[in-house]
């Protein structure tokens, strides 16, 4: 993760030079949006060399790679936030490699096990649906960077949710027992997609300030793609209940502990390690 | 397989013969071959599995069953009346620098 990211982003816009609150909301918008694709790309990674077919195991590591790459552009940007505030710089691998779970931002949905590959499916989907969203939003953000960031991975987040989706309805529509373990599936992941909605107040101001989005305002829209989904799909929408809520604050389930325990391994046992 | 399991057999995906063109004004080119329940999902595997590197700008999928092929055992009677017609070949044209892919 050490090559410079390939993409020319413009400089921020002189829009809020200064405004320190403003950019401790900025940082955490891109550790939010950075934590949930690495993440999910690590978990997408565990099916390498076990996936159900061939072309779905390359499949599989190519969305992770465009999502380690999505994560990459954000985690670049918040080194350079944290450089202008006046803290030590970090580096991608810094944010990757030497951060506890408690400093990840990322949503409780992605950290989730794979499961069978129903869970994984239902999974992307439900993240690739609210993803397209809020990088479509985010691509108009007043800051050139986020919009520039946001710009990038929306177009490749356009094609996830399209085959996520295409999945979905392949499985639930498929035999008995696929509609089974996808309605499994679906019941199993439902709590964990209110978080995608919430809104705290660095979400607030960010929107205020017309540099973020107010995630609930694309909650109405997401519905509305995933129920149509999900009925060409012949699978039931779960009832709304308790909802998993804390990733995004630094409070995750216990699998994020484990999935960080690989994902880091190298750079806490030889750090600096290089190839 | 024994007969008193309510799953059905699980029959393997047909095979799929993958054609990618490279840039504009090529023509497609085969690449090799996948397996896809249907022509949907082989386009989209071909798109992950053959264009990865930025290779295409166009697929064509089609199920190799639908493919005719001559016999090898026919190789002779087909080709070989061709060798030794070298009028056939246009080598004796001088062609223009300009024009490429030929």
């Amino acid at each position: 993760m050490s090559a410079v990211a390939a993409i020319e982003v413009p400089s921020r816009a002189a829009t809020h030079a200064g405004d320190a609150s403003l950019d401790e909301a900025l940082l955490a918008l891109a550790l939010r949006q950075a934590d949930s694709p690495l993440v999910l790309a690590q978990r997408l990674c565990e099916w390498i060399g076990k996936a159900p077919i061939l072309e779905e195991d390359i499949a599989q590591a190519n969305v992770g790679l465009d999502l380690v790459g999505q994560a990459r552009l954000w985690y670049a940007y918040a080194g350079e936030i944290e450089v202008r505030m006046g803290r030590v710089a970090r580096g991608e691998d810094d944010f990757a490699f030497r951060r506890d779970a408690s400093a990840f931002r990322n949503v409780l949905l992605v950290e989730q096990p794979n499961g069978d590959f129903a869970h994984t499916i239902v999974r992307q989907f439900l993240f690739d649906a609210a993803q397209h969203l809020a990088l479509d939003a985010l691509a108009r953000s007043r800051d050139a960077r986020v919009a520039a960031i946001a710009a990038k991975a929306a177009k490749e987040v356009d094609y996830h949710v399209e085959r996520s989706a295409d999945w979905v309805v392949r499985l639930g529509d498929g035999t008995a027992e696929s509609h089974e373990r996808m309605q499994r599936a679906l019941d199993a992941l439902w709590p964990y997609t209110g978080e995608l909605f919430d809104a705290d107040a660095t979400d607030l101001a960010l929107a205020e300030a017309g540099f973020g989005v107010d995630p609930r305002t694309l909650a109405a829209q997401w519905r509305e793609t995933v129920d149509a989904v999900l009925a060409d799909a012949t699978l039931a929408r779960p009832a709304d209940g308790y909802v998993q809520r804390g990733g995004r604050d630094g409070r995750h389930s216990e699998h994020l502990g484990h999935l960080l325990c690989e994902l880091q391994f190298l750079q806490r046992a030889y750090p600096d390690a290089r190839w | 397989m024994s007969t008193d399991t309510a799953t059905p057999p699980r029959a393997e995906w047909p095979l799929w013969e993958i054609f990618i063109r490279s840039q504009h004004g090529l023509a497609h080119k085969h690449v090799g071959s996948l397996h896809a329940a249907d022509a949907a999902m082989a386009v989209k595997n071909a798109r992950d599995v053959y264009t990865r590197r930025n290779e295409g700008v166009s697929i064509w999928v089609v199920r190799a069953a639908d493919i005719h092929a001559s016999a090898p055992g026919d190789k002779a009677a087909l080709f070989d009346p061709a060798n030794d017609k070298v009028y056939r070949h246009p080598t004796f044209f001088p062609m223009p620098d300009e024009v490429k892919h030929l």
